[in-house]
């Protein structure tokens, strides 16, 4: 039996551009115990509610992080929209769900992106955050913003596309398809890849249910649990079906990640096709008074955004259940008896990100 | 002329941001932008850095961790802060663990502000940071007190 060992992994880390602490337990170069600690990136900013008017803080609960930050507005005003009561036109909630799949595209060309750079294949790294501008570019036509695009209002949304916009969207279409088909077959066939991932940081189908996790994690170890099935906002009448795949490793984490960029694809080009036309945003009067729990799908799995309201401008509490948080159980799962070498991809698989995990 | 006066290497901390800015200073290395093509590296070492990309508003743990790389890094040496959090606090400004700025942790250099900052705004702020990491590099040749 080999003495053991502890390795301090982060905050400051080359293949983390965010900073996570994560107490590795060796025993020579396996890992036996991972042990992480975190706050290096806790804000507090649900405590701002309480001096922020509510409509104002649409904009702060965009900024828990700058990379799914619409849907976190988009789910925030959900809940304050619910329990106010307000139906919001048919139009923004398609707007809403254009704009989400295009940030959902934009998050896993991100994480494709650095996984490639985590395994040390800088080129593919490069190759996705090209692709990734092209979104980038959609975005910011559309909405102003290029990561944070601030349009979400209680009651709707800031800005319309019209029809030239949504022309222009369609034709466009087709380009990042042959785009992802190109990247996806690196992922699916490269051996560097292959090597790296397969077999690697396996969470069994029974454990990835008790531990909770959510989104890619999940739907990579067999179940189909996706948020955007549920049907809430545009989702009820778009075609969607969840991507799942069975084989539990970083490999069907990856996979399932690339599958949905065209899952996303065929979602926008649905939206476009059944958009209704109409107002995009109803006036809001009057104080909120209630709760509600929001949920939506986001890059990384299920968000929860719980709201409670008095009847004041200022809401009593808000509370963000973000998906990071419910995987890192799983992590650590994942991380017990991998070799030293695979920490830094296996951290990766969860799409970790620290800044919508501490707030 | 220096070799440093071109292509500085450059160390990336986040120190409490939302991540906005980190992927906007990520986005300025990858092709569409590119400043590796001018040598503009970014390095996990803080030895090797000249110049030091913080983002964020740094809350209380992170002040450590911030003081900590910008003591590692050698002279001479930069601070850009990106985004309006590094520079003031931005909207997390009153939040109850942030201690609003870089500056009240370490002394900044360039200040880029922007929610969040966008790729250009970043790149034109390592540039102004060049011509500092220079006067900074004579005055410590020339001898001048405090700058070693």
């Amino acid at each position: 039996m080999s003495k053991q060992i502890i390795v301090p992994f982060g905050p400051q880390h080359p293949v983390l551009p965010e900073p996570i602490h994560l107490d590795l337990v060796l025993e020579d170069e396996r890992v036996v115990e991972a042990i992480p600690s975190i706050g290096y990136v806790h804000r507090g900013l649900e405590k701002l509610v309480e001096k922020r008017d509510y409509k104002d803080y649409v904009f702060i609960s965009e900024r828990i992080c700058g990379i799914c930050s619409f849907i976190h507005g988009a789910t925030y005003c959900q809940g304050v929209e619910q329990i106010m009561g307000i139906e919001i036109p048919r139009r923004a909630e398609f707007l809403r769900a254009i704009w989400s799949e295009y940030s959902r595209m934009h998050s896993h060309l991100l994480w494709l992106g650095c996984f490639a750079d985590g395994m040390g294949y800088e080129n593919l790294f490069m190759n996705c955050w090209k692709v990734r501008e092209k979104i980038l570019d959609v975005l910011e036509r559309t909405t102003g913003g290029r990561v944070i695009q601030g349009v979400n209002r209680v009651g709707g949304v800031s800005r319309d596309m019209d029809a030239a916009e949504l022309k222009r969207i369609l034709s466009e279409i087709p380009s990042l398809r042959d785009d992802f088909t190109e990247l996806t077959r690196i992922f699916d066939e490269d051996l560097t890849v292959q090597t790296r991932t397969k077999g690697i940081g396996i969470l069994p189908k029974d454990k990835a249910w008790d531990l909770g996790a959510v989104g890619p994690v999940i739907r990579g170890s067999g179940h189909a649990v996706d948020v955007r099935s549920t049907g809430y906002g545009a989702y009820d009448e778009l075609d969607f079906k969840p991507v799942v795949r069975d084989e539990a490793d970083c490999y069907a984490r990856c996979m399932v990640r690339a599958e949905e960029l065209f899952t996303s694809l065929d979602l926008i080009e649905n939206a476009i096709d059944r958009i209704p036309a109409g107002d995009i945003m109803v006036p809001v009067k009057g104080n909120p008074s209630g709760e509600y729990y929001a949920r939506a799908e986001q890059p990384r799995g299920e968000v929860i955004h719980y709201v409670k309201a008095n009847g004041k401008k200022n809401l009593a509490r808000h509370r963000v259940r973000t998906p990071t948080l419910a995987n890192v159980p799983a992590l650590v799962q994942m991380l017990a008896g991998c070799e030293l070498a695979d920490v830094p991809v296996i951290v990766l698989t969860i799409d970790p990100c620290i800044g919508c995990m501490e707030r | 002329m220096s070799y440093l006066q071109k292509s500085p290497w450059i160390i990336h901390y986040d120190a409490s941001s939302c991540n906005g800015c980190d992927i906007e200073v990520l986005a300025c290395l990858t092709p569409l932008y590119d400043v590796e093509r001018f040598g503009i590296l970014n390095t996990g070492n803080p030895k090797h850095a000249d110049i030091f990309v913080i983002t964020g508003g740094v809350n209380e743990i992170n002040k450590e961790v911030v003081q900590n790389i910008y003591e590692q890094m050698p002279h001479p040496k930069v601070v850009v802060a990106v985004g309006i959090c590094a520079c003031s606090g931005g909207v997390f400004r009153e939040c109850y663990n942030i201690s609003g700025g870089v500056a009240t942790v370490i002394p900044v250099d360039v200040y880029v502000p922007g929610c969040a900052a966008r790729p250009e705004s970043i790149i034109d702020g390592i540039v102004q940071a060049l011509g500092i990491l220079e006067q900074k590099r004579h005055a410590m040749n020339a001898g001048v007190e405090g700058t070693v």
